[in-house]
């Protein structure tokens, strides 16, 4: 459904990251390859590559947030770019200020890609189709819609598990309704040809024709989990309970959060993820997100080198190559 | 110019179930004979309409001409030229003006300035409550002798069924028709796509079918209970028509339109992110629009609007969500309703009907929607096989945003008359 040329250049290489959907195994696995590269080179201590001197790169943050900036800007930092961090949600905008208005301005500046989050569906992609083709657009989540590169972080953690794709049952857990996250998992996964993907929620927290995203879809723990290789546990915002979506936080723990126990009704070796910031004692118990299986931490760190490989390629110039 | 003969033309009229070619009279603005030429018939003017079918002008149910308020979009007199150029010599504007029509003052400076730019058939909807508030009623009296044809509340949500009750009430006891958008705006709450597939992918916020069909059915007994004559507006969803189906049986006298962009795209259609698609009720599904069509021909919907909302570029560029919804319509308005005929949806009869006298039944026009002798001159000449680009060149609203754009389309308007007047001719506008 996604027109593949608006993320792809003439040659098919990357030129912008607004979605998995449309992009070929080949690019994701690049992607992870490239990302790669970088984690056995930085392992023993913290290295600077010159790859993006001379770059600028604009982090057009339109929605709070910490990690992802953070990673983002962590990774511009060690590919040698000059990076500017760009708080919009308290500054233009308010001020009547239009988002095309917002990219002018900062386009006017010589930049040569803009990190963007955004709180609307589509945003990404909008931006992209209405700047000058030399810059490149790497969506930090918009609206419900997409977050690629978290997927591709996450698939990159799975890998280092399982190189192997072809035999994985992966479960997601809770808020796929509200979730850019999930949407760009199940994409990642399916391309990457994993054996299954399911969906754990309450109904209210599914959206409708959900099996149309290529999932099958559980309301209850207990089937969902059983023979699971990865549990993925999403977020769960708080303010949920004031609009109806469910009854209590104790509630939802209780039926979908995720406890040793629960844990047990997986394989005996699934992993536990989450792409955080967790809500101990709401999705996930504090043993369990601090247990030997939880990946949350080795994710975060993964975020900067599959970030690293994403900003690298689509400003091309092939790395690792 | 007072007597016309327009010659050679297959004239369609579905009310008088004509469909003949040979030559139709017109003098001092109105229908004087049809085929035979009447004694002392001296034609000033004579039109040849070969290859051409001539059938009453087109009545459209829901129009914004952007005017007043909003004139960065759309003037009067850019919309006006439009609608001419269309085909339509009558058409209904929906009450959310800036300010809304809840005056007699607003309806009359409406009323002005249609008879400036020479297109006196405008008729102003008038609001249902006090700047579409939803909370208290307007002077529907004084509304309909400034000359509002009906009321409605637009696409405004009304506070409770207690307000849609008194409203109905009311214009009843008015003898005024309630034009009615079915939106229960608790479940619609911020959406902007169909609750389906396309939505789902996208993560876009979604408007259940339920959303207008439960609105059809709490309006459906509030008609029963009041007796109040109900009009539904641009219906999108297969439940609605279900509703409306059984309620006709049962005797219910209530009408339905659909706009035509909801009869030839689904969410199917939708091109991710493109801000053009953006309409509202949103566009449905697959299923949905086959049922729509099969409401249309069975005559469960009476009539096809454009719902023509012309767009500035500004008010489509954003992020989807964001964008301001609507098509502009009215020039592909006769183009897609005869692409429904090519499709055996509808006989070609049944669609010049529910362009022209179903919707003059609907707005108790007695003069116009059909070429019955002594009604206005009304008339829309076109060539059904000339086929069109849609273009820069070939386009007069002063909204582009339609999925349309660049398509080539077949059926153009040749000559449009009111009243007698040409108000448009293909060839001066070339």
């Amino acid at each position: 459904m996604m027109n593949q040329n608006l993320q792809l250049n003439n040659e098919g290489h990357l030129k912008h990251f607004l979605t998995i959907e449309g992009l070929s195994a080949k690019i994701l696995n690049e992607i992870l390859d490239t990302a790669e590269s970088f984690v056995s080179m930085s392992q023993q201590q913290v290295q600077k590559f010159p790859l993006l001197r001379g770059k600028t790169i604009v982090n057009l943050f339109f929605e709070n947030s910490t990690r992802t900036r953070s990673t983002f800007e962590l990774a511009a930092t060690r590919l040698s770019a000059d990076i500017l961090n760009v708080d919009i949600a308290t500054s233009a905008t308010s001020k009547g200020e239009s988002l095309l208005d917002t990219i002018n301005t900062l386009e006017a500046m010589h930049v040569d890609m803009f990190v963007v989050r955004h709180p609307l569906s589509g945003a990404a992609h909008f931006i992209a189709q209405h700047t000058s083709p030399h810059i490149s657009i790497i969506n930090a989540g918009d609206g419900q819609h997409a977050h690629p590169t978290q997927a591709m972080l996450d698939v990159f953690t799975i890998r280092q598990h399982h190189p192997d794709f072809s035999q994985l049952k992966v479960a997601i857990v809770g808020d796929i309704l509200h979730s850019r996250v999930a949407r760009s998992q199940i994409q990642a996964l399916n391309t990457l040809g994993v054996k299954e993907v399911r969906l754990i929620a309450p109904k209210t927290l599914l959206p409708a024709h959900v099996e149309s995203l290529g999932i099958r879809a559980y309301h209850d723990m207990k089937q969902g989990l059983d023979d699971i290789d990865v549990i993925i546990m999403l977020r769960l915002q708080k303010e949920r309970m004031n609009s109806a979506f469910l009854a209590s936080e104790s509630e939802y723990f209780k039926c979908f959060g995720l406890t040793e126990e629960k844990l047990k009704l997986a394989k005996k070796d699934a992993l536990v993820m989450h792409p955080g910031p967790i809500n101990r004692g709401v999705e996930i118990a504090s043993s369990v997100a601090d247990g030997n299986k939880s990946l949350i931490l080795k994710q975060v760190s993964n975020g900067i080198a599959v970030r690293m490989a994403i900003m690298s390629m689509a400003i091309q110039v092939g790395v690792g190559k | 110019m007072s007597q016309i003969e327009i010659k050679y033309g297959r004239i369609i009229d579905p009310r008088n179930n004509i469909d003949q070619i040979g030559s139709l009279y017109l003098a001092k603005g109105k229908i004087l004979a049809l085929f035979n030429q009447p004694d002392n018939f001296n034609a000033d003017k004579t039109i040849d309409a070969t290859n051409c079918i001539v059938c009453p002008g087109l009545i459209d149910l829901s129009v914004r001409l952007r005017e007043p308020g909003q004139s960065q979009k759309a003037t009067i007199a850019s919309e006006t030229q439009a609608a001419a150029s269309a085909g339509v010599t009558s058409l209904c504007l929906p009450p959310d003006t800036l300010p809304v029509i809840d005056t007699p003052a607003v309806t009359e400076l409406i009323k002005d300035k249609a008879e400036k730019v020479n297109y006196p058939n405008i008729y102003p909807l008038g609001a249902l409550t006090q700047g579409l508030m939803g909370e208290k009623l307007s002077a529907m009296f004084a509304l309909k002798s400034a000359g509002c044809i009906a009321v409605s509340n637009a696409n405004k949500p009304l506070d409770s069924l207690v307000i849609l009750r008194r409203a109905m009430e009311y214009a009843a006891g008015h003898g005024l028709t309630i034009f009615y958008r079915p939106d229960e705006s608790s479940l619609s709450h911020n959406g902007c796509a169909h609750e389906g597939v396309m939505a789902t992918h996208y993560g876009l916020p979604s408007i259940p079918e339920a959303a207008e069909s439960i609105a059809v059915a709490q309006c459906l007994e509030l008609a029963e209970l009041t007796g109040c004559k109900i009009h539904f507006s641009q219906l999108s969803c297969k439940r609605s028509i279900i509703k409306i189906q059984q309620a006709k049986k049962y005797g219910l006298n209530v009408t339905a339109d659909v706009a035509i962009h909801q009869l030839h795209l689904s969410e199917n259609d939708i091109e991710p992110f493109n801000s053009v698609y953006h309409v509202l009720p949103p566009l449905r599904s697959e299923a949905d629009k086959k049922y729509l069509q099969e409401g249309l021909a069975n005559g469960t919907i009476n009539a096809i609007c454009s719902d023509h909302q012309p767009h500035n570029l500004d008010a489509k560029l954003g992020a989807f969500p964001e964008t301001e919804a609507g098509i502009s319509a009215l020039e592909t308005l006769l183009p897609l309703t005869l692409k429904l005929v090519e499709n055996h949806v509808l006989s070609l009869s049944k669609a010049l009907a529910s362009l022209s006298s179903e919707a003059a039944t609907i707005l108790g026009l007695e003069k116009t929607g059909s070429l019955t002798p002594t009604y206005d001159a009304d008339i829309c000449i076109f060539d059904p096989e000339k086929t069109w680009q849609v273009n820069e060149i070939n386009w007069l609203s002063a909204g582009k945003n339609t999925p349309f754009w660049k398509q080539t389309l077949k059926g153009r308007v040749i000559h449009t008359l009111q009243k007698g007047n040409l108000i448009y001719s293909l060839e001066k506008n070339k």
